[in-house]
């Protein structure tokens, strides 16, 4: 009788430990199978792309788990990077940091008015920021005059493509975003907070919480991350691309959030986990890539995996 | 007529251990409105999902017309001819009447199309005869409430509907609604239709029911003729009282000093109005006091604490606390005055099950325990630790999350939660339902405590015995309003029971309702 309630008990915990661990999982058979199979995967050379490339939607990824936590989500974040990378050439005449600031602002006031549509007139959150999805990229296109521009700026191209310590700069900042993002929500009044708003928003009412304010402050922070990952892309590419720089992004942020382990319903949050669902995402397509396998088959396999995910979620919240 | 057209007979029903029907027997007569009466918790819903084959009983039979029936789901029910009608109307506000009336079963033409003049007509035809006076091609959600439940009714009688279940249907209906839709009951009745009217207001009971049965914690508390009761008896019923023996010192560990409660009120909140819920309804409460609010569910006993603590917004009225004058009131300005408040609702508005029992016990004191805005490792466990000892709350590590412990030690973090605040008044809804024995015990002695330190206590509560025995001045709420107001040894189940009973319209002939 013990036995059987043991074993049981244990059945009911492998989708729990899945959804936590899963993601680790995942990332550890691709590797050793990249190992084994791919030829010139474990260069230097190759390893830093592939960090170089998940960056942005890292940085992506890690404010969508925290509007994620809130029960919210924020469609709107390609738009912003589109008009961060737009606003870049128009003031880098100035100064490289004047058109850097103005692009972060640009994001912070995006996710200004995100907010303000959630948290003051109540509008839902898929709803309010597909307004903006929309709007934004349009923006963009505005800006630019609807071009392409080309931009020599050695500042620029340094953030884009230089290293530290054989680290290139991008992937320090995925690190600093990442342990920065940790920091606010496991030890900080903001986080618990987020959490608590998340898990039971008319509690955290009853508690007194500045609700609406913690929910501003997130799609701010979301809008602000956006913004600075519209920066990195157009500086790697050196080139600010308003059509193009962030396209469906939002698909692949919130496809690392829930992979990483964050459920859409909100009140948990997993910051690493969205750092290596991120990371997941972009081994599989290098994989396929690697392996000469069309690239339908890349869309394909992170699209069982996202159903695999919200899957197992599903299994957790069941009482 | 020989046989009942739905009757159960000592039906049970657990959930998860917990016992919410035991050996309840019911039966329903066509052409009889049969009211079902009884206080949150009570059993009611579950008696209705087992009528109409949403659950099924764990034991007991069902029979309908004097056949024994196993509905395995709501449709057989439904095609059976049993009709529930929800408070919200579970119809589809965006389209037509007609196209309500006849969804899911609508007149086609020969080419399989929708033939809406006939359907419109038919519906004329429907709503005529029960006097409805309203355009079929009018969109139902711009209909008021009482029409929609209304058309409802008519929607079911038109599917031959044989028994009727209506669920507290007037709970957000206007007076003039509820005329209405009690004149429509009576229609029911003389058509030979067996009526369930699940309420919680007395005086519907009365004016327009023939038999009623009141439950309380899953069983029959009564069942009997309206016509050979009494208003105060069936109080008593759903209370859980005996109208004989009523005692004045029973289970709870409230002590019996008196306090002094002269001077200046803590709280006072004045006239304070929300159409229809409150109406005029004021409230003092001093230093050490506890005040207890009485009353039937829908009352405006959870409205009062709402509004008091600026959860609800209101029409009119005011709030002082210490003197000053409440501005732009909201929970967190309650709280910043010094107000704290456990809701009634411990699950949906209370704990954040998946946060940990720390995160929840500093919830609201998060301001006094960050530095620079991180959170001091040191002054939170301080103050987790302080609480969960005080409280005698039962954790295997603070660490642990909420959504694995018991209901007392649930409501234990929520008054933790602000306790660790320090109020001057702490509003507590329901602080005992739904948890142990001992727990409640302790839970009593605490609000005893609490006052003995200076704290004033609004104290809600719908066993009669936790507000006679826990408070020094109780007030009476009836429809929304203050009805009656007993200190010291004036405060007992009988007379708090005969002001609940009194009839709104007959308050001057209370003394008639005696035994």
């Amino acid at each position: 009788m013990t036995d059987l309630r043991a074993a049981r008990s244990v059945r009911i915990d492998v989708p729990a430990f899945l959804q936590v661990a899963g993601v680790y999982l995942a990332i550890f058979v691709l590797l050793a199978f990249n190992l084994m199979f791919t030829p010139n995967f474990a260069t230097v050379t190759n390893l830093r792309l592939q960090l170089v490339q998940v960056a942005p939607v890292a940085i992506v990824a890690i404010g969508m788990a925290l509007v994620i936590a809130t029960e919210g989500i924020d469609l709107s974040v390609g738009s912003t990077m589109a008009v961060a990378a737009a606003l870049l050439p128009l003031y880098l005449g100035y100064s490289v940091w004047v058109a850097v600031a103005l692009a972060l602002t640009a994001g912070v006031l995006v996710g200004l008015v995100n907010g303000s549509l959630i948290a003051f007139a109540g509008m839902q959150p898929i709803i309010a920021t597909l307004g903006l999805l929309v709007a934004g990229r349009g923006l963009a296109l505005v800006f630019a005059d609807g071009r392409l521009t080309e931009l020599f700026d050695p500042t620029l191209d340094t953030l884009g493509n230089a290293s530290v310590f054989g680290v290139p700069i991008s992937v320090l900042l995925v690190l600093v975003v990442t342990v920065a993002a940790g920091v606010a929500v496991y030890r900080t009044a903001f986080g618990r907070r987020l959490l608590a708003t998340g898990g039971n928003r008319a509690a955290a009412t009853l508690a007194g919480l500045p609700v609406k304010r913690t929910l501003v402050t997130v799609y701010v922070l979301s809008g602000l991350l956006a913004a600075v990952a519209g920066v990195l892309t157009t500086a790697r590419q050196g080139a600010s691309d308003p059509s193009f720089v962030g396209l469906l992004i939002e698909l692949s942020a919130i496809t690392a959030v829930v992979v990483g382990g964050t459920p859409l319903s909100g009140g948990r949050v997993r910051i690493l986990g969205t750092l290596m669902g991120a990371l997941l995402m972009q081994l599989i397509i290098a994989t396929v890539i690697q392996q000469n396998l069309p690239d339908s088959t890349a869309r394909m396999i992170q699209a069982s995996i996202i159903v695999a995910a919200v899957y197992l979620q599903r299994g957790r919240r069941a009482p | 007529m020989t046989f009942a057209a739905i009757e159960v007979r000592s039906v049970h029903k657990h959930f998860a251990g917990v016992r919410a029907l035991d050996d309840v027997s019911l039966s329903l007569h066509a052409g009889e409105v049969h009211a079902l009466v009884g206080e949150n918790g009570a059993g009611k819903s579950t008696l209705i999902k087992i009528m109409t084959g949403v659950q099924r009983p764990d034991g007991g039979d069902l029979s309908y017309q004097g056949r024994p029936v196993s509905f395995t789901r709501p449709r057989d029910a439904q095609a059976a001819g049993i009709s529930t009608i929800y408070q919200e109307v579970n119809l589809v506000p965006l389209r037509s009447v007609a196209a309500n009336l006849f969804l899911g079963r609508e007149p086609v033409n020969r080419f399989g199309l929708i033939d809406y003049r006939r359907m419109h007509r038919a519906a004329a035809g429907i709503l005529a005869r029960y006097g409805i006076a309203v355009d079929v091609r009018s969109r139902l959600g711009e209909l008021g409430l009482g029409v929609q439940q209304m058309i409802a009714v008519a929607r079911a009688l038109s599917m031959n509907a044989r028994v009727i279940i209506m669920d507290e249907p007037t709970s957000s209906l206007e007076p003039r609604e509820v005329d209405l839709l009690l004149g429509v009951v009576a229609m029911l009745r003389d058509q030979q239709v067996a009526v369930l009217y699940v309420t919680h207001k007395l005086d519907e009971v009365f004016r327009a029911c023939d038999r009623v049965t009141v439950l309380r914690d899953g069983r029959v508390a009564h069942s009997g003729p309206v016509a050979g009761t009494t208003r105060l008896r069936l109080v008593a019923a759903m209370l859980g009282r005996d109208i004989d023996q009523v005692r004045r010192h029973g289970a709870t560990t409230f002590g019996d000093e008196q306090r002094d409660t002269t001077g200046a009120p803590l709280l006072r909140a004045e006239a304070l109005s929300r159409r229809p819920v409150l109406d005029d309804v004021s409230v003092d409460v001093h230093a050490g006091e506890v005040v207890g609010l009485a009353g039937l569910l829908g009352s405006g006993r959870t409205e009062t604490a709402k509004a008091v603590f600026g959860v609800d917004p209101l029409d009119s009225g005011s709030i002082r606390i210490g003197g000053r004058r409440a501005r732009r009131w909201s929970p967190a300005a309650a709280i910043r005055a010094g107000l704290g408040m456990v809701p009634e609702d411990r699950k949906a508005e209370g704990v954040i099950a998946d946060l940990s029992v720390r995160d929840n016990i500093v919830l609201a004191a998060l301001p006094r325990i960050t530095v620079g805005g991180f959170l001091s490792k040191r002054r939170q466990a301080a103050l987790v630790d302080t609480f969960v000892k005080r409280l005698q709350i039962k954790i295997s590590h603070p660490g642990q999350k909420v959504r694995e412990l018991s209901g007392g030690n649930q409501q234990k973090v929520l008054l933790a939660r602000m306790l660790c605040l320090h109020p001057k008044v702490l509003i507590l809804d329901e602080p005992t339902r739904g948890i142990d024995i001992g727990a409640k015990a302790e839970i009593q002695a605490l609000i005893d405590e609490l006052a003995g330190l200076g704290i004033g206590v609004l104290l809600i509560s719908s066993e009669l015995e936790e507000v006679v025995e826990g408070a020094d001045r109780v007030l009476v709420l009836r429809d929304g309003a203050v009805v009656g107001t007993f200190r010291g040894d004036e405060v007992t189940e009988d007379r708090i029971m005969r002001t609940i009973a009194v009839a709104s319209n007959e308050a001057a002939a209370a003394k008639d309702d005696d035994d």
